[in-house]
């Protein structure tokens, strides 16, 4: 973290409507060197038995982040881009409460390993100022890394969103998810 | 995020009387200090001030309340009764997490081997340096004899061996056998941190890298006393004594602040399986939405409780939680209602 080249102007944009489930960003997510080749990214089916949809989840990276709150070990850090780091591998004692709190079901248990992990936005990447591989191989436009002027130009009926509704809790993020044009928010319940 | 407050009473309380029960210890430990080397006088402040410190952070740590959450569960569980089987499960956990840190090995074998030396040695030299800091282990010459050695411990002897026997040679040099370990990780480790692209993206130089450089340091300086002695007639053995007392002094008073209190932290892992094997005998919990056992029922509840103190409110209106779904579940829910945000937008793109 001490020599960083982090793209401010650049973010992450999400479209689970566009997601085909071809699961080309789960192989390239294994090949980001912060997970030592462990995929972090999911992509699972929203109801197999009514529908094809699928959906394709990274990390939020929460401004308030959950899993952060709720580890008894100190084990997750936010830095100062916003992102939100995956366990420190010497403090994780592996009891899941970040897996189970986070709003958005991202953070993963390695049982083997007894230690959580999750996604960093390719930080050993995007500290460098390039793109995160899940990003890069996408061919349906689900998963983007960019500037706002470019997805702007790419969807012009969409509108980037980072403010998501659980009720009574609003969760703002550093992630962006696509919107109809004029959403300021998504309402899950 | 939230940032605790460093200050704190109860703390400062806690660690203040362990810290005075620890210098009294010292004091009747070495039969009132007549068993005390007033050389190591140095290395006893550096570990008093360590302890207070260690006692200090872990008492704060203990107030948040996850780490409250997880003690208190297990402290429950433990003592709550069928006392055998859970000393069976605890002793067995503290074999294997704590000992042989087998929970490293499915993530690289020779992490693992590395991590075991590092661990063995350094857990080695606490065990010799302390009580003999404290004055709590003392050698002498057996009374009416000039070749045989005893080894006191509170002030009474455990055992005695010839001068110049095997027995002699491995306890001189058990602080040499340690270095050694400890060299060949940290160097493992080091090596590991300076090539991996990962670790080079996510580490830093204060946290990952100088714990190691002053591992290798200690260990360094202190071997280098045995063999200035008996290889080079004594060079520079009174500036290696100093900077080896400067290098392990500052060990100790760091291990309050930084990568090092992992050492202490580690025990909880084992509060987080008594907590997950109590649960599944209580009953999993069932995800509305995939209906697949996900967690423990209690884990569940308990984490509802946890972030409604932390400040998040996850409830829905008829009573139930956002919690209530699995990972795969939350996914799926959010993903359905972005499929519905998009489809009152009237469009699936765009």
């Amino acid at each position: 973290m001490n020599y960083t080249n982090f793209n401010r102007h650049e973010e992450f944009f999400v479209d689970m409507q566009r997601c085909i489930g071809c699961k080309a960003c789960e192989m390239a997510c294994a090949e980001c060197e912060t997970n030592g080749q462990e995929t972090m990214i999911h992509v699972n089916y929203v109801d197999r038995a009514t529908t094809v949809q699928t959906t394709v989840q990274v990390c939020m990276h929460c401004e308030d982040p959950v899993c952060a709150n709720v580890c008894p070990a100190d084990a997750i850090s936010q830095d100062e881009f916003g992102i939100v780091h995956t366990a420190n591998t010497e403090r994780c004692i592996g009891c899941s409460n970040c897996v189970m709190a986070c709003p958005f079901g991202v953070p993963k248990k390695e049982e083997s390993f007894d230690l959580m992990m999750k996604c960093t936005m390719c930080y050993d990447r995007t500290s460098v100022g390039k793109k995160p591989m899940c990003a890069t191989v996408c061919p349906s436009g689900a998963l983007f890394y960019g500037t706002k002027e470019e997805i702007e130009e790419m969807r012009p009926n969409s509108t980037a969103v980072n403010s998501f509704i659980f009720g009574k809790e609003v969760v703002n993020t550093k992630v962006n998810i696509m919107m109809p044009k004029g959403s300021k928010e998504l309402r899950i319940f | 995020m939230k940032k605790s407050r460093t200050f704190n009473r109860k703390a400062l309380l806690i660690a203040s009387g362990l810290s005075a029960i620890m210098v009294a210890s010292v004091f009747y430990g070495s039969r009132k200090l007549q068993n005390f080397d007033a050389a190591l006088i140095t290395y006893l402040f550096g570990t008093v001030f360590a302890f207070f410190g260690i006692v200090y952070r872990y008492s704060v740590w203990l107030q948040r309340p996850p780490t409250w959450l997880y003690f208190k569960r297990s402290m429950q569980f433990l003592f709550k009764g069928k006392v055998f089987s859970h000393f069976w499960f605890l002793s067995k956990e503290t074999v294997n997490n704590i000992a042989l840190q087998r929970f490293i090995y499915p993530r690289s074998q020779y992490r693992w081997v590395a991590h075991f030396c590092i661990a063995l040695g350094c857990m080695s030299a606490f065990a010799i340096t302390f009580p003999l800091t404290f004055g709590w282990i003392h050698f002498t010459l057996a009374p009416g004899s000039i070749s045989v050695y005893e080894a006191h411990f509170f002030g009474f002897k455990v055992f005695d061996f010839e001068l110049g026997s095997l027995i002699a040679f491995l306890t001189f040099h058990a602080l040499n056998w340690s270095s050694w370990l400890v060299i060949i990780g940290s160097v493992y480790y080091l090596r590991r941190r300076l090539t991996n692209p990962g670790l080079i993206a996510t580490q830093t130089f204060e946290g990952d890298l100088l714990p190691l450089i002053l591992l290798i340091a200690i260990s360094v300086t202190g071997l280098f006393l045995t063999y200035s002695y008996q290889f080079m007639k004594g060079f520079a053995f009174d500036f290696m004594a100093v900077l080896h007392a400067v290098t392990v002094i500052m060990f100790l008073i760091w291990i309050p602040f930084g990568k090092f209190f992992h050492i202490i932290q580690r025990p909880a892992q084992i509060a987080a399986h008594i907590y997950k094997r109590e649960g599944v005998q209580r009953g999993m919990a069932v995800c509305e939405h995939t209906g697949a056992e996900f967690t423990t029922q209690l884990h569940v509840d308990d984490l509802k409780e946890l972030t409604r103190e932390l400040g998040f409110d996850f409830d829905r209106e008829d009573g139930t939680s956002h919690l209530d779904l699995s990972p795969e579940g939350k996914r799926s829910r959010l993903a359905q209602a972005h499929l519905k945000a998009r489809q009152e937008g009237g469009n699936l793109f765009g």
